[in-house]
């Protein structure tokens, strides 16, 4: 049992909550990551950012093994979540799935109850031992993602008759529900209007005091004022990573600095 | 003129109307094409259609219209007194069999044709001089019968004259019109692209024709038969034993609930079997394995059901009797002969795995990845997402599929008409043979049945009951399939 | 719990698993195994199904291969021609021959150094009843012949035929009035010298079917005409039908009522069983428009109304998958709408569209209910038609229902005919399909 924050003997300070060494990772031919590096902080918000097709997505992928529903794809190198190997053959991808939870591009909630959508983490990880348990986790998991409020006198509606935002943030209090260590995040506005987008990220800042977020973003202004620590992928090459505000005034390399001031992407 | 020369002439016909819209055409463009509104083969068309179109449509008309004056001139000669004691129908039959004799006694040369014209049933053994050319008559011909016959080849042969005059006509006035229409200003694409677009909306209107064809043969017989057999007796009769002699119980219910056990069987077999395989098939197999598994199954559904149907009676039929008959390896002695509702029901179900595999793979396949993403995300094991989040959403999808293949168990002919046995029953025992609205309306129409007795009309009667069943269940199926599809669209 | 729970104030409810990853828990562990469960399940589903493949086709060929092969018996006859002017005279013909043939297999024996107390009459048996009619339709054929011997190779009945193939045995003729024990150990010898073998059973592919008492004759051949028409039928009306039904509402059918009606009914059309085919057939072909019964046309057009829906379906698709960049090029150097789908996306479709009609037509060809409503089926399929004209309205039988009148009857000689003639249906079907996956691999276009 491992239950205190992982402490470097030597250097006194908090490991990384999740640390790459040497990711790479292929596609049937195609090299979609090579050689990456990282480390993500715990209880913070680090947002990958890049031009499509950069292997961001592929890369957070990877962080909760996601990738392996693809047949294709083989993930080679190091990754450590509170310093255990992801890729050991005696990870269950199905328990390091609760403990790393996704939220997904588009909405999409189960076309079950909101109250099932929610529900449904819990149940099949055994987490409640009643009715009672189960009511107080979906509206914990709801107030969390600010949700309950809107939808706690239809809790057995279904979930797909809610909006597009409302949708986005019901998947965050189903991926709550399980109670993660980490919450991955893959565009999660990219498919909403602005107002919601607004909520989303109101919601993310929140939920930093008690989660590791890792969010993939096509907006740079999104990434601006959400994360604290930003990862630039370029090519499937991780080109450089550090403080939000780092990067975005004063990033080191050449291809950061043309891709934040718009010259590709 | 016979009708193979007549159409011959008429072919001939339109022929001519191409050659002659194409050179009339050619002709007042001065021989350059490119004065003309259309290509010259359009004026051709032109040609060959309007020849062709309107003496083939007085062609079709006529053949239909001519058979029923004659019917009735020549039925109006039977007296009632005859027809009282068969039917009218079955001394029109006889009619038109000595009528046929005497034409091929005339083709044979036995007979000239003033002869065949003549000869009378005081003078003549006709049954004799027909039965020389091969005719064989079940009674001696009565007088009347032969004038009838010979007044019905009267008027045939007046009718074809006069049919030979009307279509020949009709083409050689379409003809005239090619010729005075086809100039280089007129536009013939149009015109024959025009009729073209009829004869397209034609072709669609088949299916609406075959639909009336179905309901109007259907509907026709069984008012027939409800008008000899009280409706009530039909559908709420318990006994099916026909009797030829006549006193018949023609109740439906002991066919239809045969109908439905066994489909109920077929769909315990095939429902789980299928759905499984496609769930394995969709979720789980690889590549390799999807590619050879899922066309050897679809080989099941591309072979005859004659040859289930023989499967049934020589195989799985002997093989339930060493299980489940006298003496049998679990000596329970339920099962008498090798036709039982379990044989057809069983073998019914192998024949509808691939019908229910991929329906039901299409199905899965149409839930949005999406879906499974999210719930692995959650940590759900594949099995977890399958049962709690992919079935459920495709559940309608799923009934659909359920819903067709029962409409297919329901309407299935050879596999119960080989497996299920022949005598009606009402009983819960699997292993006792029954018999099937399908494997009835088969022995009602095959017999030597009169075919106005109420024992053949039964079976439109039937066939009219399985139609209804049918095109309800497969009406909700595409429903609910169309409705569950648009909402993944 | 520690104060990492305390900090991050989750549901007291929920506990969270604070595990190390690399150790399963139980409930991980239980819900593994129900994974592995539901995928045993499946991939059990799968092999059952497969089973049930394998044991269908087990079953058809270990049943039907031995109808390709038949039992002859080599019988040198003597032609007098005294003989065969006397029997000629006669009224019943062929038990003149018969007597011919019984003397000549009597000969036959002894000079093998076979002796039976068995009479003329009783071994008479051992040979086909149609035995006496081939000899005499050879003689009647080569009259040359009378006056010399020849050697003719006489079909065995069907009992000697089933012993040598395994499928009667002695205990099986014990009540058997028309072969005894004794009769196979005859055979048993002449089967080792020679004299009676089993041959390729051209008869039986090309043969025409034969009465209840003779099974060693029957053939599918003239049933196999019959199909051979009535797919004729179907091709020629349903292919250009199909087709035009396709582009009508593929291209250029409105969106109103009448388009919606049509659509309505032919995906109706084509789940309702075929069985009311066969009615509808009987109806009307047979009953109204008086067409013959038990006629190759008359199956056909019923066939064809019944695969038009699958081949309008099919069809569509094909034409759906041409991609409208195709339809604006041809419309924008001015060819007109119907110019656009004839020169164009027609041609470019056919591939698709051959391969839906040759599917269409072999689920035509293996269907039997409907024919056995408008008469296909009975002792019919017992002459080669004489000409195009008697192949489209002589009574003919089809295949499958040959199959079915074979299966129906008592002697269970006629069931390893049935099996036979479905391994020879099955080989048709198999060919077109392969031809389909041809057609379908060698012209598919990806747009």
């Amino acid at each position: 049992m491992n239950e205190m924050p992982v402490v470097d003997a030597e250097a006194g300070t908090l490991l990384p909550k999740i640390s790459a060494k040497k990711v790479q990772v292929f596609y049937g031919e195609t090299h979609a990551i090579k050689d990456v590096d990282l480390n993500i902080a715990d209880r913070t918000v680090t947002a990958f950012i890049g031009p499509s097709g950069c292997g961001k997505s592929t890369f957070l992928r990877c962080l909760n093994r996601m990738n392996d529903t693809i047949d294709i794809c083989r993930v080679e190198g190091d990754i450590r979540i509170d310093g255990e190997d992801i890729y050991d053959p005696k990870v269950d991808p199905v328990q390091l799935r609760a403990k790393v939870g996704m939220v997904f591009q588009k909405p999409n909630p189960f076309p079950k109850s909101i109250y099932d959508n929610i529900a449904y983490g819990p149940r099949i990880h055994g987490l409640s031992r009643s009715k009672a348990d189960l009511d107080e986790i979906v509206a914990n998991s709801l107030q969390k993602a600010g949700l309950y409020e809107e939808v706690k006198d239809r809790l057995d509606e279904p979930g797909t008759g809610l909006s597009g935002g409302q949708q986005q943030r019901l998947c965050i209090a189903r991926a709550i529900a399980v109670s993660p260590e980490v919450i991955l995040m893959d565009e999660p506005c990219s498919a909403l209007d602005p107002i919601a987008t607004a909520k989303i990220e109101e919601l993310i800042d929140e939920l930093r005091e008690n989660y590791t977020i890792v969010i993939v973003t096509h907006s740079m202004q999104q990434a601006a004022r959400v994360s604290q620590r930003t990862a630039f992928f370029h090519l499937g090459n991780l080109v450089e990573e550090g403080e939000t505000k780092e990067i975005f005034t004063n990033p080191t390399d050449r291809r950061t600095q043309d891709y934040i001031t718009g010259r590709f992407g | 003129m016979s009708l193979p020369i007549l159409v011959f002439v008429l072919l001939a016909l339109s022929v001519a109307g191409y050659v002659l819209g194409r050179g009339r055409a050619m002709a007042s463009a001065g021989g350059d094409a490119r004065k003309l509104h259309s290509l010259p083969n359009y004026y051709g068309w032109f040609g060959f259609l309007v020849a062709l179109l309107p003496a083939a449509l007085m062609l079709l008309l006529w053949l239909p219209a001519q058979s029923v004056v004659i019917d009735t001139q020549v039925s109006a000669m039977i007296s009632d007194r005859s027809a009282a004691e068969s039917s009218r129908g079955l001394v029109m039959s006889d009619v038109e069999r000595v009528a046929e004799g005497l034409d091929l006694a005339v083709d044979a040369g036995v007979l000239t044709e003033e002869q065949a014209a003549s000869i009378r049933t005081e003078f003549t053994d006709v049954r004799e001089r027909l039965g020389e050319v091969g005719v064989a008559l079940g009674s001696d011909v009565t007088s009347e019968t032969l004038q009838a016959a010979q007044r019905y080849r009267a008027l045939s042969s007046t009718g074809d004259l006069l049919r030979t005059l009307a279509v020949v006509a009709a083409a050689l006035a379409g003809l005239a019109f090619v010729y005075r229409r086809a100039a280089s200003t007129f536009r013939a694409r149009n015109a024959v692209e025009a009729v073209v677009r009829w004869i397209l909306i034609l072709a669609a209107s088949i299916a609406i024709l075959t639909t009336v064809g179905i309901i109007l043969s259907l509907i026709f017989n069984t008012v027939e038969f409800f008008s000899l057999y009280p409706a009530w007796d039909f559908f709420f009769g318990l006994t099916w034993s026909p009797s030829f002699g006549g006193g018949s119980e023609l109740g439906i219910l002991p066919l239809l609930w045969a109908t439905l056990y066994i489909s109920f069987i077929a769909l315990a077999v095939s429902v789980p079997i299928g759905l499984f395989a496609a769930i394995y098939l969709s979720e789980y197999a690889g590549p390799a394995v999807r590619a050879v598994a899922k066309p050897l199954l679809e080989v099941l559904a591309g072979i005859p059901t004659i040859v289930y149907g023989l499967f049934a009676l020589l195989t799985v039929g002997p093989l339930l009797v060493d299980i489940f008959g006298d003496g049998g390896v679990l000596g329970v002695g339920w099962m008498g002969g090798g036709t039982a509702v379990m044989t057809a029901g069983l073998v019914m179900g192998i024949m509808l795995i691939p019908f229910v595999s991929s329906l039901s793979d299409d199905i899965i396949n149409a839930v949005p990845q999406a879906m499974r993403d999210g719930s692995l995300g959650l940590g759900a094991t594949h099995s977890e997402t399958v049962k709690q989040v992919i079935l459920p959403a495709a559940l309608p999808g799923i009934v659909g599929a359920i819903l067709l293949a029962g409409s297919r168990a329901i309407g299935e002919t050879m596999i119960v008409v080989l497996g299920a046995g022949a005598a009606a029953r009402l009983s819960l025992n699997p292993f006792e043979a029954m018999t099937t609205v399908t494997a009835k309306i088969v022995s009602q129409l095959t017999g030597d049945a009169d075919f106005a007795s109420p024992e053949a009309l039964v079976a439109f009667a039937l066939g009219m009951t399985l139609f209804v069943i049918t095109l309800g269940l497969n009406v909700i199926a595409l429903y609910i399939v169309r409705k569950y599809r648009e909402q993944y669209e | 719990m520690t104060d990492t729970t305390a900090q991050t104030g989750r549901a007291v409810a929920a506990p969270a698993r604070k595990g190390s990853l690399l150790e399963v828990d139980s409930l991980t562990r239980k819900r593994n195994a129900a994974e592995a469960r539901f995928k045993m399940y499946g991939l059990s589903a799968v092999i059952v199904g497969l089973l049930f493949l394998v044991a269908l086709l087990a079953t058809i060929l270990s049943n039907g291969t031995s109808a390709f092969t038949q039992t002859f018996i080599t019988i040198p006859v003597p032609l007098e021609r005294a003989e065969i002017e006397a029997a000629e005279k006669s009224i019943v013909k062929t038990s003149k021959y018969r007597a011919i043939i019984g003397t000549a297999f009597a000969n036959v024996l002894s000079s093998a150094g076979i002796e039976t107390d068995m009479s003329a009459k009783d071994l008479d048996k051992m040979m086909s009843s149609g035995a006496a009619a081939s000899v005499r339709d050879f003689v009647l054929a080569n009259p040359a012949s009378i006056g010399t011997t020849h050697t003719f190779d006489l079909l065995a009945s069907s009992r000697v035929d089933g012993y040598l193939k395994g499928r009667v045995t002695r205990e099986d003729l014990i009540n058997d009035k028309n072969l005894d024990a004794a009769h196979l150990d005859i055979v048993d010898r002449l089967s080792a010298a020679g004299i009676v073998q089993k041959r390729f059973n051209w008869q039986f592919i090309f043969g025409a079917d034969a009465s209840d008492s003779r099974p060693e004759q029957a053939g599918i051949g003239v049933s196999m005409i019959g199909s051979f028409f009535m797919m004729l039928v179907v091709l020629v009306l349903s292919l250009p039908i199909g087709v035009a039904a396709s582009i009508y509402l593929e291209e250029f059918a409105p969106k109103n009522r009448f388009t919606d009606l049509i659509e309505v009914n032919i995906s109706n059309l084509a789940a309702v069983p075929s069985i009311v085919f066969g009615i509808l057939g009987l109806a009307a072909f047979i009953q109204f428009a008086h067409l013959p019964q038990s006629a190759p046309l008359v199956g056909g057009l019923v066939l064809t109304l019944m695969t038009l829906p699958t081949i309008i379906i099919s069809t569509r698709a094909s034409l759906k998958s041409v991609p409208p960049s195709i339809r604006n090029a041809a419309l924008g150097v001015g060819a007109s709408k119907m110019q656009s789908v004839f020169h164009h996306v027609l041609p470019l479709a056919m591939p698709g569209i051959l391969t839906g009609t040759i599917i269409g037509l072999a689920q035509a060809l293996g269907e039997t209910a409907p024919l056995l409503l408008i008469g296909m089926v009975g002792f019919i399929a017992s002459n080669v038609p004489d000409g195009v004209a008697a192949g489209f309205l002589d009574p003919n039988s089809a295949m499958p229902a040959q199959i079915y009148e074979w299966a129906k009857r008592a002697d269970p000689a006629f069931y390893e005919r049935a099996w036979g003639g479905i391994i020879i249906l099955l080989l048709f079907l198999m060919t077109m399909n392969i031809i389909a996956i041809i057609l379908r691999r060698r012209f598919e276009r990806r747009w």
